[in-house]
């Protein structure tokens, strides 16, 4: 309904969820929680912040200058397209079980490599200078998935590093996996 | 390439990808220079060191254009739609933008990943089409069901939008893949209306510099 607070279908450990709520934390904007493990992933949450972007521009989450902006979006479209997609739940599930930790560890440290060489590029502070970004919010979800899937992360420099000034931040603390009302009280932090 | 040169897209004449920027680049009738790049010939071009360098993803599309070089195709219409506004790719009204962001994402990170060669490669031969032709089905059945509180003339309302520049390569993909497109009579219908518009006529593989002889249209 029109009036009420924004209603957020989340699931606590998707890496898409969690994307969405860093951006409602970063915003200041009060929602309600749905938990959900129903939800088919997608990067259909690109569509969700780029809405709250558009309607609560305060603080940004894009660049004002174009060429800027053109990097955070290539840098989200890799993790949300060409990242994230491959090792989600629904496709590990169509594999042998035994496939499953290979076959997500090719996905990400393949993405990985790429984005760490496009980061010597853009990087500052931040994965696109010295704000946080769109980018920053698709890198964390997908760096705690890397550690999930046991992904060494060594060959990952500047991933690291922005990762862990990122999740220094309130906001990605809050909307973090372990904070969440359908964290399961053993991952609760 | 100097500042002042044509826009230079690495592009390959099958790739839904290259396709859609394509079609963004003749709607916004931007001259520009093709790069072909074949995914096959050479054990696939992108490979190459030098394609890596320009984008480590080894992926096609890739758009150089005003100095800077742009991977990812929702990132290069993005970049086009911010710089040439005109015609608009993305409506005003923020929730039919988010319409078109959602659609267009369902297609390039729910769909067109999980059916692209790279993926298909590290499947045996045998469950390529099947794999394939679940991906595209699963996706066809959501998007179908978004469309019916979306689509005018076109996927969201009756202005061609980015999320219409996803769509048509997809549904190439489908055929491909011989996937039943009856279940899907939204997306056969909007198809159709686009085919017929000349920026998705003259982007189309069977007219590209690299498009093969016997696939010519």
């Amino acid at each position: 309904m029109q009036a009420g607070k924004p209603i957020l279908y989340s699931y606590f450990r998707s890496s898409c969820s969690w994307r969405v709520r860093i951006a409602l934390a970063l915003k200041n904007i009060d929602y309600e929680t749905i938990p959900t493990n129903l939800i088919k992933d997608g990067g259909q949450q690109l569509a969700i912040i780029e809405y709250l972007e558009e309607t609560r521009p305060t603080p940004r989450l894009l660049p004002q200058d174009p060429k800027k902006r053109a990097y955070v979006h290539m840098i989200s479209n890799l993790i949300v397209s060409g990242i994230q997609p491959l090792q989600n739940l629904s496709v590990l599930k169509q594999l042998r079980q035994e496939n499953n930790l290979p076959w997500a560890q090719k996905a990400i440290s393949s993405g990985f490599q790429a984005l760490e060489q496009i980061l010597q590029g853009t990087a500052g502070k931040y994965c696109v200078g010295d704000e946080v970004t769109m980018a920053d919010l698709c890198l964390v979800p997908q760096v705690a998935n890397a550690e999930r899937f046991e992904v060494d992360l060594t060959p990952y420099p500047a991933i690291s590093r922005i990762n862990k000034t990122l999740l220094a931040l309130e906001a990605f603390q809050v909307s973090h996996p372990c904070r969440q009302p359908d964290t399961p009280p053993e991952l609760r932090a």
